[in-house]
């Protein structure tokens, strides 16, 4: 204590050394302060306006009226057929992602990245287009338009169409998270599974299928998203028989082009709560799996 | 099957010829066949029908509108995305998490229901609308509701590439510079920006080909009027509906080739960015 304190006289004597004042490590609170209005300004009126005014439009008109939107059976068909749509669709995008990951991760062979890439072609093309080519396959113009017709087989402004507009611009998804994730885990503990004596199968469903639950069930959540929600493709192909061919978000705009606009809010507040059940659910999915989920957060 | 297994490394692995023959057929039949149709239509329909598309005022029009927001509405994002990213790593504040969560909506979303709800949202009787209105500022239907429609899809982007980016940055190099004396926005500006540039410019080149795309939320709030605020897309989507198949067909070429060529830029360009800074 005794020495201590002439070397503090000493400091005191000189002037304060640079290192004693505080490093401008951070922004001043003044600054803070704006970057964070700005950034909460700015996902305010494009995120929480937007998500806010379709439950104020779809309750305008009362409770009520909210929900006989909802029971009308037009609604009803196009609830049913979007469920339908989902249950085929991410199934068999499902198995071509295992499918798919499985021969990208475990063997080698030329060309892989041109594989990948074209994997993911769906995203990088506009969701017309992706409608449009299967009106330019099936259609009756189209190139097996004809032959189908002699068939009576209708796949365009039918449900099929539907089915495979949406298979085209729903495919990356899975595929996509299973990869990157099947990547890192090798294929040490595959290797061990079958020297132990286990078979193909007994391989895929005890070791490699544990191994990927967590990304699978991610990439599985993304796609049924986009499946429910899917505008674009499904709107070329569909042909808009209420009724029949009208998923939600086309009914949603058949509602809205008729100006019954309480009820189309009601119809699309449905897809809302489906989105954000989505969003939920990716959390709890990210918080649970943690790192044993690829960081590949781009779809 | 015995030049397939030559071609691969030897392995014990089984379903080599299984899951490559599915994934082949499967991506086949629905990405690659019809896609290769649409090019064999479009070339069918030969160089005077492309010519006319590509001179006629609406077409062009359409193209100017297309990818000129879809810019534009990139730019915006690369800006606010970067902020977004930057409070959301850097800052504590109250709601952090549940914002963090939310920025992924534009994904989840159906794109119809962000048409209208964008579309009533900015309508002259509107909660942004009238005050907009108030200052003169006419926003649905016209190209300033496909901006905002744009720039809602394109949002998570440049968050969601930035963020990782500066997670792993290494404070040392900011102490570093403080301890040489450097000013925090001296050290904003060079020490911190220049690694998330390739960064920033990655989550731009995603908004933007995701934005020239769009259709579902830009349609609502757009009005459609050729000529002034229709985009390529709904121009597709027209075309086909007056079963002109043979415009649609080039158009669409048109717009795959036009991204293309636009998407190779900004990756020659972010190439030539990490090149000059080392690595």
């Amino acid at each position: 204590m005794v020495d201590l304190a002439p070397a503090a006289d000493v400091a005191a004597q000189e002037p304060a050394p640079r290192i004693a004042s505080p490093l401008p490590l951070t922004e001043s609170f003044a600054a803070r302060a704006t970057l964070v209005g700005l950034a909460l300004l700015f996902l305010v009126v494009f995120l929480i306006l937007p998500l806010v005014v379709v439950f104020a439009e779809a309750f305008r008109r009362g409770i009520g009226a909210y929900f006989a939107a909802l029971v009308e059976p037009a609604a009803l068909a196009a609830i049913r057929l979007t469920l339908m749509t989902a249950l085929i669709v991410v199934p068999l995008n499902a198995a071509f992602g295992i499918a798919a990951a499985w021969a990208i991760t475990k063997f080698e062979f030329p060309a892989k990245n041109l594989l990948i890439t074209l994997i993911d072609l769906p995203f990088s093309v506009s969701p017309v287009i992706g409608g449009m080519v299967f009106v330019l396959l099936f259609g009756l113009q189209g190139l097996f338009g004809p032959w189908l017709d002699a068939r009576g087989i209708t796949i365009v402004f039918a449900v099929p169409g539907i089915i495979i507009a949406t298979l085209f611009v729903t495919l990356p998804f899975v595929a996509r998270e299973l990869i990157p994730l099947m990547q890192k885990q090798g294929t040490q503990q595959e290797e061990a599974a079958l020297m132990l004596g286990a078979n193909g199968w007994q391989m895929l469903l005890r070791v490699t299928l544990p191994n990927i639950k967590w990304g699978l069930l991610y990439g599985i959540l993304l796609c049924n998203g986009r499946a429910m929600g899917e505008f674009g493709a499904v709107a070329v192909v569909s042909g808009h028989i209420i009724g029949r061919t009208n998923t939600m978000p086309l009914h949603v705009e058949v509602l809205y082009n008729d100006y019954a606009f309480a009820a189309a809010f009601a119809v699309a507040s449905l897809l809302t709560l489906m989105a954000l059940a989505t969003l939920a659910l990716k959390v709890w999915l990210e918080w649970r799996a943690g790192p044993r989920l690829a960081r590949t957060r781009l779809h | 099957m015995a030049a397939v297994r030559s071609l691969r490394q030897q392995t014990v692995i089984p379903g080599f010829g299984l899951t490559l023959g599915i994934t082949l057929s499967y991506l086949g039949l629905i990405v690659i066949l019809p896609l290769c149709v649409m090019f064999f239509r479009a070339a069918d329909a030969g160089w005077v029908k492309f010519w006319a598309e590509l001179s006629s005022p609406r077409t062009l029009a359409a193209f100017r509108v297309s990818f000129g927001i879809a810019c534009l509405a990139a730019f915006i994002n690369a800006i606010f995305g970067s902020v977004v990213a930057w409070v959301l790593v850097r800052y504590e504040f109250p709601g952090r998490r549940l914002v963090d969560s939310l920025i992924d909506l534009p994904f989840a979303l159906p794109t119809a229901v962000a048409g209208i709800a964008l579309t009533s949202l900015y309508s002259a009787h509107g909660w942004l609308g009238q005050p907009l209105a108030a200052v003169g500022v006419k926003a649905a239907f016209t190209p300033v509701g496909i901006l905002i429609a744009l720039v809602f899809v394109g949002l998570p982007f440049v968050v969601r590439t930035v963020e990782p980016v500066l997670l792993d940055f290494d404070r040392e190099l900011e102490e570093s510079a403080a301890m040489l004396g450097a000013s925090r926005p001296s050290i904003l500006w060079r020490v911190v920006f220049p690694p998330l540039l390739p960064a920033v410019m990655t989550g731009f080149t995603l908004a933007f080909a995701r934005a020239v795309g769009e259709y579902g939320s830009v349609i609502f709030i757009a009005g459609n009027v050729p000529g002034y605020s229709e985009i390529v897309p709904l121009l597709i989507v027209v075309k086909l509906e007056q079963f002109d198949y043979a415009g649609a067909t080039v158009i669409a070429t048109l717009m795959l080739v036009a991204s293309f060529v636009l998407l190779l830029a900004v990756n020659l360009l972010q190439a030539w960015t990490r090149r000059r800074q080392g690595g």
